[in-house]
């Protein structure tokens, strides 16, 4: 089913990175752009999550309106 | 299911000779790569004629929290030891020098500011973190690489810095 | 009323940062309304996190909704009623090289339903940093009660297994992606809300009986992202979300949205979303006789609909010269319209019809965030 094999590869991924020194194909000096606080996936979490809220509480789908990640990738 | 193997296996080789994550000293150093770069004033600045001092690379953007975090750490260390022999410069990637020049004006820095705006340099060095900081010695030989910045870690910047600073040229 | 079946949860702050990098320190105070279908709900939210030592960091929350409501669903079996709903959180994050742990805790309290959930995750950075990975465990306790009935009592006991992965693609592309799987078990209706059968003897050609839920939901939801980076400096994303649970349903959502920033100061975003699912295995909006099957339910939330919202934004950035600590200030200002149609449910305000022909239901609401951040 969709969902075992999806969890086992973030798991498997989670488990490889820890050792992993993959070389990049967009180089920290790059990431200009990516960095941009224009191009967060969530600025304003207050209102986000909120909104999502008012979603929830009306319809019957709830998740995956998460994410993280992008940014400077800095440190 | 071997393929699925395979590459975190490659991965766990490559880690074993990747280089540490803080930092790490190369031992029979290499030569640092030679640069000719131009600074705010619109001169050319070559790693070649600062040759017999101890001198710091600091590769930096504005966009990069920690590098504009670092920078009056690093201000002041330069401040320090400049009258020992020692010269810093911090290498700028971003592609374009407004957003640079903008945070200089609001947080301007006594040491010099180069421009490498095609990332020539950045990949020479295989800068592969921001920021990144080397150090290289009065004979020009590549010896201390420190990847990441956090509050504290000028203290051991400072401490390479010094032992290089007895060495001769 | 029961408004927080499962939305406590959903007011956790995001709990991953990107790892590498805690988020910077900033406080939010917004005031939110929402005004539709004869409901309105307004009430402040009040957000603060601070990090120390570049390896810690603690966020506090705080949320009220006021709430009158003269729903449809009221209107036509209660009476219209105001009520006062408070949430608190709490949460904690340790930064150590790549990898961000964090914990929170959040309590929702309203006379006739009290929620406390907490949350577990962990985020690491890897393969150069163009990849992260979030898991997150979420779990939930809810006490339900029911107004004017001492003897009622029962609980909903909720799990939450989550995955998030952002992967940067290329100098320009962020791709997103979101799996979630929700399983609940326990009272999973309202105590309050009736379904109708066919009654020939009544006036209005229906009676109403108590709703009956099954006592275990699971769901899953997979969500596929992308934000590109426009050449000119503005940003462009698009979302797609697929759920199904065990109640049959099954909801496809679809966004899209723009950021467009102006100057330093000002940045403006739209955004447009639809969202579509099937009803309930057991919902009907009028069953045929009294206890016609198993499990019954006529809620409007799991009947067969679809949404529409196109929303706006306007933010204002600047530096406040008399509030030293402050760097760094906003203020924002969002709007959002929204349309609910329903495909099998039905407007029972308009009486004097046969059952089951009454006009179907829709109606509009208008949501508006106003707040003010600090950044110190």
């Amino acid at each position: 089913m969709i969902p075992v094999r999806l969890l086992a590869t973030a798991l498997l991924l989670l488990a490889a990175s820890g050792c992993s020194r993959l070389e990049p194909w967009v180089k920290p000096y790059e990431r200009e752009n990516i960095a941009d606080p224009i191009m967060a996936w969530d600025s304003n979490p207050i209102a986000s999550s909120y909104m999502q809220h008012v979603y929830e509480s009306r319809e019957g789908a709830r998740g995956a309106s998460g994410a993280s990640g992008g940014g400077c990738g800095c440190n | 299911m071997k393929t699925i193997l395979r590459f975190p296996l490659a991965a766990l080789l490559a880690a074993l000779v990747a280089v540490a994550w803080s930092a790490s000293a190369t031992d029979g150093s290499p030569p640092a790569p030679e640069f000719k770069l131009v600074n705010r004033a619109g001169g050319e600045v070559s790693l070649a004629s600062l040759k017999g001092q101890v001198v710091m690379i600091n590769f930096w953007a504005s966009w990069c929290g920690p590098c504009r975090q670092e920078f009056p750490a690093l201000d002041q260390i330069y401040s320090k030891y400049k009258p020992m022999g020692f010269e810093m410069v911090g290498i700028n990637v971003e592609s374009e020098k407004s957003d640079a020049e903008r945070f200089l004006g609001k947080t301007p820095v006594n040491f010099q500011i180069l421009f490498d705006p095609d990332n020539k340099v950045s990949g020479n060095y295989g800068v592969s973190a921001m920021p990144t900081t080397f150090l290289v010695d009065r004979q020009g030989k590549l010896r201390w690489q420190h990847r990441a910045y956090k509050p504290g870690d000028e203290a051991k910047y400072i401490e390479q810095i010094r032992e290089m600073l007895r060495e001769k040229s | 009323m029961q408004l927080i079946r499962r939305i406590a949860l959903l007011l956790l702050l995001p709990l991953t940062a990107v790892a590498g990098v805690l988020p910077d320190d900033r406080a939010d105070l917004m005031y939110h309304s929402y005004d539709g279908g004869g409901v309105t709900i307004d009430g402040p939210s009040l957000l603060v996190r601070k990090k120390f030592a570049e390896k810690y960091a603690v966020n506090a929350s705080y949320y009220v909704d006021m709430v009158s409501s003269a729903s449809i669903d009221v209107i036509t079996t209660a009476s219209p009623y105001q009520e006062e709903r408070t949430q608190y959180g709490v949460g904690f994050e340790y930064l150590r090289g790549k990898v961000t742990y964090a914990a929170s805790f959040s309590n929702s309290t309203e006379n006739d339903y009290d929620a406390d959930t907490a949350s577990l995750s962990i985020s690491q950075d890897m393969f150069g940093d163009l990849t992260t990975v979030a898991l997150f465990f979420t779990r939930g306790w809810d006490d339900v009660t029911r107004r004017g009935d001492a003897t009622f009592a029962d609980q909903v006991d909720r799990r939450i297994y989550g995955v998030n992965v952002s992967q940067v693609a290329t100098r320009n592309l962020i791709l997103g992606l979101s799996f979630e799987t929700i399983t609940e078990e326990g009272f999973l209706n309202n105590p309050y809300r009736q379904v109708r059968f066919v009654d020939l003897d009544a006036a209005l050609g229906y009676s109403y009986e108590s709703e009956l839920y099954p006592r275990t939901r699971t769901g899953n939801a997979l969500a596929l992202r992308a934000r590109w980076y426009l050449p000119y400096r503005a940003a462009l994303q698009a979302d797609y979300r697929f759920y199904s649970d065990t109640w049959d349903i099954n909801a496809s959502t679809a966004e899209v949205a723009y950021t467009h920033p102006l100057d330093d100061a000002w940045t403006f975003d739209v955004h447009f979303r639809f969202y579509t699912q099937n009803a309930a295995e057991f919902y009907s909006d009028l069953f045929p006789r009294e206890d016609f099957q198993n499990f019954l339910a006529r809620d409007k939330e799991l009947a067969a609909m679809q949404s529409q919202s196109l929303g706006f934004g306007v933010a204002y950035e600047f530096k406040p010269g008399r509030i030293e600590f402050l760097g760094k200030a906003a203020v924002n200002l969002k709007y959002d319209h929204i349309r609910f149609e329903y495909d099998d449910f039905r407007d029972l305000r308009t009486t004097g019809v046969a059952a089951g022909t009454e006009p179907l239901y829709q109606f509009d609401a208008d949501v508006i965030r106003l707040f003010f951040s600090g950044w110190f």
